[in-house]
């Protein structure tokens, strides 16, 4: 461990090392700002880097500590998401909409991390309003893989993915509408995970779709992730969504095993057409681990994967055609008056240049799949069809605890590869929406290594609000297979 | 051919919770632009409604006053519109689910008639801002104080067929809102607004006519002034040849017309769907029955009691019971006196001609309802006339005496005793010698002329029964 350089920590690792008084926060926030300078040129994992405040926070969490009052994440440098709401710091949402708002609150999220004395180095880049999978729909810069600079790192995480894998900080959050989460954290080989709807509030996460939405970690390994979830769940009154269950302490008893477990695979995942047979592998090798660590495989079904996609790419956008529509250049953010002729003018010129082209073409969608004379055709039907893909988990979780699967069906694309096809986009989000229609947990944890040297996620779900248990299948499975130790090169060189 | 007018009204009163309906913010009338708002209620990117219980118990409250059902389940829904005072580019409401439905309320109509009309549905949703316009610059203001002040929409069935029964069915809502202690009322100042959908058809026929819808009605008056103007519109129209086109009017106080708001507000679609942040609203038959225990009398509950009671007639009571500060006023009256009758035409005589007078409400008045008592009593007790009464009354109303202290101050206790009277008598008599001649030829009327010659001298405190006695035996 002491050949690590800190900013190479896990924050389960930097957590001892400051207890021990063997590092500072200080030390410790210096050593990631500094391996920011280095990467980040190359990476382009950051929108906002807060050095300042990150000295403040770390010196102090440094107090903190020397007074004993120390948490699991007291001092701990984190990346957040750009569009988790951090008062006094601009949250953009990777929108030129948004490029100067500094919201005048701070996400409930936020509330907790500063309670527990974390330090947040920066505001990670994403997806322009959390919407695609690759990061290139950011209005300011693209984000590139670590383990491959001419990939996409995923998405819409993929800024607080890649700034995991390329160690510019511990730990991040991200959020996840139908994979933002899980998907970048497959590509760029860091654990991601998405809570059961409601374990998180949404309060100061600037809403994509609401319905689906939940705020989650993206970490080094899922230890790190239990001890970053464990810090942000909780019952909000803020958010009606939330829900007011105990949060337990999700990092104990990681190594309970898997020997009673159940294990799920879904037949319709497995026999999906397009999926990579390297990807397909991975993943067969991954249930022959769960097998010898003790784990009962089953055979399953969810006889309405077919339709998620559909479903999904009708009730998200629907949501985000609204959730959006407050972004009209009255009150605040970007406003294009200067050729307006009226207030219609105004909105459409607003509008058509503060929001880049996926944006305006889910408004679009959303739009018209909420226009009366389409309304039962398309928003009604897609909500019926999330009923019954809700169903199928339920009946699926009577029979398994966890099911595993597939987290995307490729490896890391080349950035703009799929720019031009948004469907081709869309499709490749099969394994990991559902999870989303449905409200249950899910976790990506690093699975192998293409031959391109690309890394594979395996993703594991979880019945509703029993992210213990999906914790301790991940970790059985990451301590079995070893391969959260895998980094990529740029770590390795230190650079490029 | 005669021609029936239909009329369904949608009514928005505004809640007086303290706070909002999603947010903290005060509900205050009156601030500085802008300085009751909120992350929240401005629709900044990331915060989330939270439901103010106080709007679902008064809706709650409401929906038990006008005979609904409610929902155990009812959903907000997201109105989507685009316009500066609405921050969030929708507006929360009900849709497809509202909290209340099919009730039903009685009118009175002024010939006495009562008529029950149907309420379609109550529903809760937030206020929009208010805009204001600079009309010398190119220049336009949203105050967003008003945003997120909770409203309940109230929808009739089209059951109305005159201006006069819109009226009586309005006033009558104002009255259960205030009688509920859940809304101003105040059509004036914006805390109770209708809209009006009007049609006509042939007298007898089941279908409905095509509506227009009747917008900017702010007060009593402008809404049955609208509803003669527009039905009086649609039967020329059809009359000649002419087909009535839907759409949306705008009633010109300045003109006395409506106009057409096309061009203005194209036909919407509003895109209605579930509010995602806002769970499914449940309610439990428990809280609807604790909320129907807290329930104060209610408008007609009160007017039969009042004429059970108080033996009062059905127009009295019905008047007395429009207001509950009114009624209030006048069971303290009436119980203090022998006979609530004499309250009850004190109040809507003398009392009701006071108030308007002098522009004040039943709960401002400058006579309390004990010192109307006082008075009445000093009457039925025979020490002052009726006609000293109404003396004394605008005294206590311009002083805020009690009755009694300026029936003694002004002597004005009335004289009953016979020998006191009977010297004036004698004088006047013998001064009017020409007058007594003519009576005792037989114009008997000419008694009123002595009663009002003694009343005059005796500066109105003979008792007038004893007066008319004497004069009557001393005259014959």
């Amino acid at each position: 461990m002491s050949e690590k350089a800190p900013y190479e920590l896990t924050i389960h690792e930097a957590q001892a090392l400051l207890a021990a008084k063997e590092i500072s926060a200080a030390e410790l926030t210096e050593s990631v700002l500094c391996r920011i300078e280095n990467i980040e040129p190359m990476v382009d994992a950051y929108i906002t880097i807060c050095r300042e405040t990150a000295r403040k926070e770390a010196a102090a969490a440094d107090k903190a500590i020397a007074e004993g009052k120390a948490g699991p994440l007291t001092g701990i440098p984190l990346a957040i998401k750009d569009l988790i709401c951090t008062k006094g710091h601009r949250t953009t949402c990777a929108s030129k909409m948004l490029a100067d708002f500094t919201p005048p609150y701070d996400a409930m999220v936020m509330e907790k991390l500063h309670s527990h004395g974390a330090v947040m180095v920066g505001k990670a880049n994403m997806d322009e309003f959390a919407m695609g999978s690759s990061t290139e729909n950011s209005a300011f810069k693209t984000t590139r893989n670590p383990w491959a600079l001419e990939r996409i790192p995923g998405g819409s995480s993929g800024g607080s993915a890649a700034a995991v894998a390329a160690d510019m900080c511990l730990g991040s959050l991200g959020s996840d509408t139908g994979g933002s989460i899980r998907q970048p954290a497959s590509h760029c080989g860091v654990v991601g995970l998405k809570p059961t709807y409601g374990r998180v509030s949404r309060y100061g996460l600037v809403a994509f779709a609401s319905s689906l939405d939940q705020i989650g970690p993206i970490t080094k390994d899922v230890t790190d992730a239990a001890i970053l979830l464990t810090a942000i769940s909780g019952y909000d009154r803020r958010d009606s969504t939330s829900i007011d269950k105990p949060v337990a302490d999700l990092s104990r008893d990681l190594d309970a095993g898997v020997k009673n477990m159940t294990i799920g695979i879904p037949r319709e995942y497995m026999e999906q057409d397009g999926v990579d047979p390297e990807v397909q592998q991975a993943v067969v090798n991954a249930v022959e681990v769960m097998k010898e660590a003790g784990a009962t495989c089953v055979d399953i079904s969810l006889p309405h994967t077919d339709h998620a996609v559909a479903a999904y790419y009708l009730v998200a956008p629907a949501e985000a055609s609204s959730n959006l529509a407050r972004y009209d250049g009255v009150k605040y953010g970007f406003r294009d008056g200067s050729a307006a002729g009226n207030l219609k003018e105004m909105y459409i010129n607003t509008r058509s240049a503060g929001f880049g082209a996926e944006v305006r073409r889910r408004i679009l969608l959303g739009t018209y799949a909420l226009s009366s004379g389409y309304y039962d055709a398309y928003y009604k039907k897609a909500s019926q069809i999330r009923t019954l893909i809700r169903q199928d988990f339920e009946a699926a979780f009577t029979t398994c605890d966890i099911i595993l699967s597939p987290v995307a069906p490729t490896a890391a694309f080349a950035i703009g590869e799929k720019a031009d096809d948004p469907l081709q986009m869309y499709l490749s989000d099969i394994f990991t929406l559902s999870a989303n229609m449905a409200g249950i947990p899910g976790i990506s944890v690093p699975c192998g290594v293409t031959t391109g040297g690309l890394p594979v996620g395996l993703q594991l779900m979880g019945n509703y609000f029993e992210e213990a248990q999906l914790l301790k299948a991940a970790y059985t499975y990451e301590q079995a297979s070893g391969m959260h130790l895998k980094k990529p090169s740029i770590h390795r060189n230190g650079s490029l | 051919m005669a021609f029936e007018p239909v009329i369904g009204l949608e009514v928005h009163a505004q809640l007086k919770t303290r706070t909002k309906i999603f947010c903290g913010c005060s509900t205050k009338f009156g601030a500085p632009p802008n300085t009751h708002v909120c992350p929240v209620c401005l629709g900044m990117p990331g915060v989330l409604p939270v439901l103010n219980q106080k709007v679902v118990e008064y809706a709650i409250r409401m929906a038990l006053a006008t005979n609904c059902r409610i929902a155990g389940e009812s959903r907000f829904a997201r109105k989507n519109y685009f316009y500066p005072d609405l921050p969030k580019g929708y507006q929360i409401s009900q849709y497809e689910m509202p909290i209340a439905e099919h009730g039903h309320i009685h009118i009175t109509l002024s010939d006495g008639a009562v008529r029950k009309i149907g309420i379609t549905r109550i529903h809760m949703e937030e206020d929009a801002g208010k805009s204001s316009h600079d009309p010398s610059r190119a220049v336009s203001f949203v105050d967003y104080n008003r945003t997120g002040v909770p409203l309940l929409e109230i929808v009739s069935e089209p059951e109305m067929h005159s201006p006069e029964e819109a009226g009586a069915y309005l006033r009558r809502l104002r009255s259960l809102l205030r009688y509920l202690d859940i809304s101003d009322g105040n059509m004036e100042e914006g805390s109770f607004r209708c809209d009006a959908n009007i049609s006509i058809r042939e007298k007898g026929a089941a279908e409905l006519g095509t509506r227009t819808e009747l917008k900017n009605l702010n007060s009593f008056r402008f809404v049955e002034k609208a509803l003669a103007y527009e039905i009086k519109r649609q039967i020329e129209m059809v009359k000649d040849g002419e087909k009535v086109v839907q759409e949306t009017l705008l009633w010109d106080v300045n003109q006395n017309r409506s106009v057409s708001m096309r061009g203005k507000e194209e036909a919407h679609d509003y895109r209605y769907f579930p509010d995602p942040d806002l769970l499914p609203l449940v309610i439990e038959e428990e809280m609807v029955a604790r909320i129907g225990k807290s329930l104060p009398e209610l408008p007609d509950q009160k007017k039969e009691r009042f004429v059970t009671h108080y033996g009062l007639p059905e127009y009295d009571a019905d008047i007395l019971t429009a207001g509950r500060d009114l009624a209030a006023y006048f069971e303290c009256c009436a119980r203090q006196v022998k006979n609530p009758k004499t309250a009850s035409n004190w109040i809507m005589g003398e009392l009701t001609a006071l108030l308007n007078a002098c522009g004040k409400t039943i709960d401002e008045s400058p006579v309390s309802a004990e010192d109307l008592a006082k008075l009445i009593a000093l009457m039925e007790d025979g020490v002052i006339s009726g006609k000293i009464a109404k003396a004394v009354f605008s005294d206590m109303a311009e002083t805020g005496k009690a009755p009694d202290e300026i029936v003694a101050e002004k002597g004005l206790v009335q004289v009953s005793d016979a020998s006191a009277v009977e010297p004036v008598i004698d004088r006047i008599i013998a001064a009017h010698t020409a007058e007594v001649e003519k009576y005792r030829g037989g114009n008997t009327k000419l008694l009123g002329f002595f009663v009002g010659q003694v009343m005059k001298e005796t500066g109105g405190k003979a008792n007038p029964r004893l007066v008319n006695e004497l004069l009557s035996k001393k005259l014959g």
